[in-house]
């Protein structure tokens, strides 16, 4: 990972603070994480993908969570999710005309979410009409990550509504489809440079060659791609704590008062070591997941612990951060604040941490059962 | 045109890590402390590589001597594009007084052994900035050497080198093979990409000790003491323009 890091570091760092300001992600980030074969970690080298393994994407997803959580959901997304559902429901036809684009410069989104359907995803209400050889597509889609740069959707609507769930299908919807409109970004508390945005479908046509999957099937494939999306975003969260963590703890090793270092101060010794110990637990939750679902042994339950466990030690990790920088952690000045701000996303999206509990429990539950 | 480039590399502190001299003043503090390629030797790799992708060479070969740690510096060439690695096992006190003329010894053996009608240096490295080890090799080949080299152009089975010196910029003709070191301005080096960086792993290394290459690795340098570089002391603040030129003639300056 180090050639990953120095790349991180290097191109990606200097631009941070003014993606976050702007809420704008860099053409030149994007550019650069495809060129490095950062956007098709898995995808097969007869794509023109990396051709890389599950833990890769983790990998490099926590490394360019601890330069810019946003870059890196950009990334996760892309890998975990978008990738991932093209690559194991994609038809041959489907494959060749978008696996190749997604290696090397085509950015993909992915519309679950509405207004009036989160966690209970399956409430959705944008219909999908059956006419001959094609639907139509009528609905309002909300907070879609990577909306603004995207060249494709992929859109869960329902295409038979007296089947209820059993009738929600993913669409394969290019961006430049008639009816697609994607509305405004939303002005957020972290993770600003990746763009978040409604994304409306006003009789949008689309070809039913264009079904990722079989119809009906929608609502099995979000649930199955999340589980393993959720690795990813615990490898978000942990990279943002680390990434934040390495900035604190230097700075506690130079700030002397009372004539040592705070460092040197029992309390905050204390303190430290407790967040390293979590950060340290998040870690091997996350790779243990990783590990169970490249192996493909049962993994959901450790996904969801990972998930959970993850989005709560950013939280302490980034709060903790700031009150040991003191004063300048609460300045714009020093990045600190911005970890802060970025990881408080890591406990609602992919699953809320509720969301994520029931789940677990649920699962224990069945354990239990025999 | 040249079948195969030797590129050497070498691995060396960070150069962003904050040099600290060990208790003992015999060296500095290595233990622990992050190492990378030296940029110098980067720009080398780049270069080669650019070379190869132009068809204008074969096969570029990475080269480092050290102990099992300089494996890592030499994944990271095959990382940018070399073909493969040779791993010259020094290591203990070896390694301590490894210094140029040795290093030139044993790239001037392989030279020979493989076959290599180009060697692509770094102009120095950042530990010891001795600049010495590109100009050795060539001496010992009795090769022609392109130092300090912002520009490379292969011309038939000749290089034009423009190498950047004192007074500018002096452009040169050698006959190959030859020796070249890279200056600072000679290319910007890739990021390694991740299809690159996973192809690397399969990339072979290859053992070889200096004793097979008939080299001797003794020193004929001893290091007796390493310091750190003097406290910078406090100036003075003056008020005026006179103040300031009495105080540089007290201090016998002006």
């Amino acid at each position: 990972m180090e050639p990953l890091r120095k790349y991180a570091q290097e191109r990606v760092a200097p631009l941070v603070s003014e993606m976050d300001e702007n809420s704008s992600m860099a053409d030149e980030v994007i550019k650069s994480l495809f060129e490095l074969g950062l956007m098709g970690i898995e995808i097969s080298t007869e794509y023109g993908g990396t051709g890389s393994s599950f833990f890769s994407s983790v990998l490099v997803i926590e490394e360019l969570a601890k330069v810019d959580p946003s870059v890196a959901v950009l990334c996760d997304i892309q890998n975990t999710l978008i990738n991932t559902l093209m690559s194991n429901l994609g038809t041959e036809e489907q494959k060749a005309k978008y696996l190749p684009r997604l290696a090397t410069d085509m950015i993909g989104s992915f519309c679950l979410s509405e207004a009036g359907s989160g966690s209970d995803a399956f409430a959705m209400k944008t219909k999908a009409e059956k006419h001959k050889d094609y639907y139509i597509i009528n609905g309002s889609k909300m907070w879609i990550s990577s909306a603004e740069h995207a060249g494709v959707f992929l859109v869960l609507a329902n295409a038979d509504v007296s089947a209820g769930y059993r009738g929600i299908t993913c669409f394969i919807v290019d961006r430049d489809t008639e009816g697609l409109e994607i509305g405004k970004k939303e002005n957020k508390l972290g993770l600003r440079a990746s763009s978040t945005c409604a994304v409306n479908f006003d009789n949008v046509k689309v070809h039913e060659k264009n079904i990722l999957g079989k119809v009906g099937q929608g609502y099995k494939y979000a649930i199955g791609m999340l589980n393993g999306g959720r690795i990813g975003i615990a490898a978000q969260m942990l990279g943002l704590a680390q990434g934040c963590f390495d900035h604190a703890v230097p700075y506690t090793r130079q700030r002397m008062q009372f004539g040592k270092r705070i460092f040197d101060f029992q309390g905050l010794q204390h303190q430290i070591a407790y967040v390293a110990t979590q950060l340290e637990a998040a870690r091997l939750l996350t790779y243990n997941a990783a590990r169970l679902k490249e192996a493909g042994r049962p993994f959901v339950k450790e996904a969801c612990m990972s998930k959970y466990f993850a989005a709560e030690v950013a939280t302490l990790t980034t709060s903790k951060c700031i009150e040991w920088m003191g004063g300048v952690g609460f300045t714009k000045d020093y990045p600190i604040e911005k970890y802060y701000r970025d990881c408080k996303i890591g406990t609602i999206y992919e699953g809320t941490s509720n969301i994520q509990l029931s789940t677990v429990a649920k699962l224990l539950d069945q354990e239990y059962n025999s | 045109m040249a079948a195969r480039v030797l590129v050497g590399v070498k691995r060396v502190i960070d150069y962003a890590v904050k040099i600290r001299v060990k208790p003992d003043n015999t060296g500095v503090v290595t233990d622990g402390v992050k190492h990378s390629m030296n940029p110098f030797c980067e720009i080398a790799v780049e270069e080669a590589v650019r070379l190869k992708e132009k068809k204008l060479v074969k096969e570029v070969v990475a080269v480092s001597c050290g102990p099992q740690q300089v494996q890592e510096t030499i994944r990271t060439a095959l990382a940018m594009g070399a073909d493969r690695g040779i791993h010259v096992e020094v290591s203990g006190k070896d390694y301590d007084s490894l210094g140029p003329l040795q290093v030139s010894k044993i790239l001037a053996a392989l030279a020979k052994k493989e076959e290599a009608s180009l060697i692509i240096l770094g102009k120095q490295a950042i530990d010891d900035d001795c600049n010495q080890t590109g100009q050795m090799t060539a001496a010992l080949l009795d090769w022609p050497q392109g130092t300090f080299a912002s520009e490379v152009a292969v011309e038939g089975d000749k290089l034009k080198v423009i190498r950047e010196v004192d007074g500018g910029l002096e452009t040169i003709k050698i006959n190959l093979p030859a020796v070249v070191t890279a200056d600072l301005r000679l290319n910007t080096p890739r990021y390694a990409t991740l299809p690159n960086i996973m192809k690397a792993k399969k990339k072979k290394i290859t053992n070889v000790k200096p004793g097979d290459l008939g080299v001797d690795l003794t020193s004929r340098l001893e290091v007796l003491r390493v310091d750190e570089p003097p406290q910078r002391q406090a100036g003075v603040k003056v008020e005026t323009v006179e103040d300031l030129v009495g105080k540089l003639k007290e201090a016998g300056r002006i």
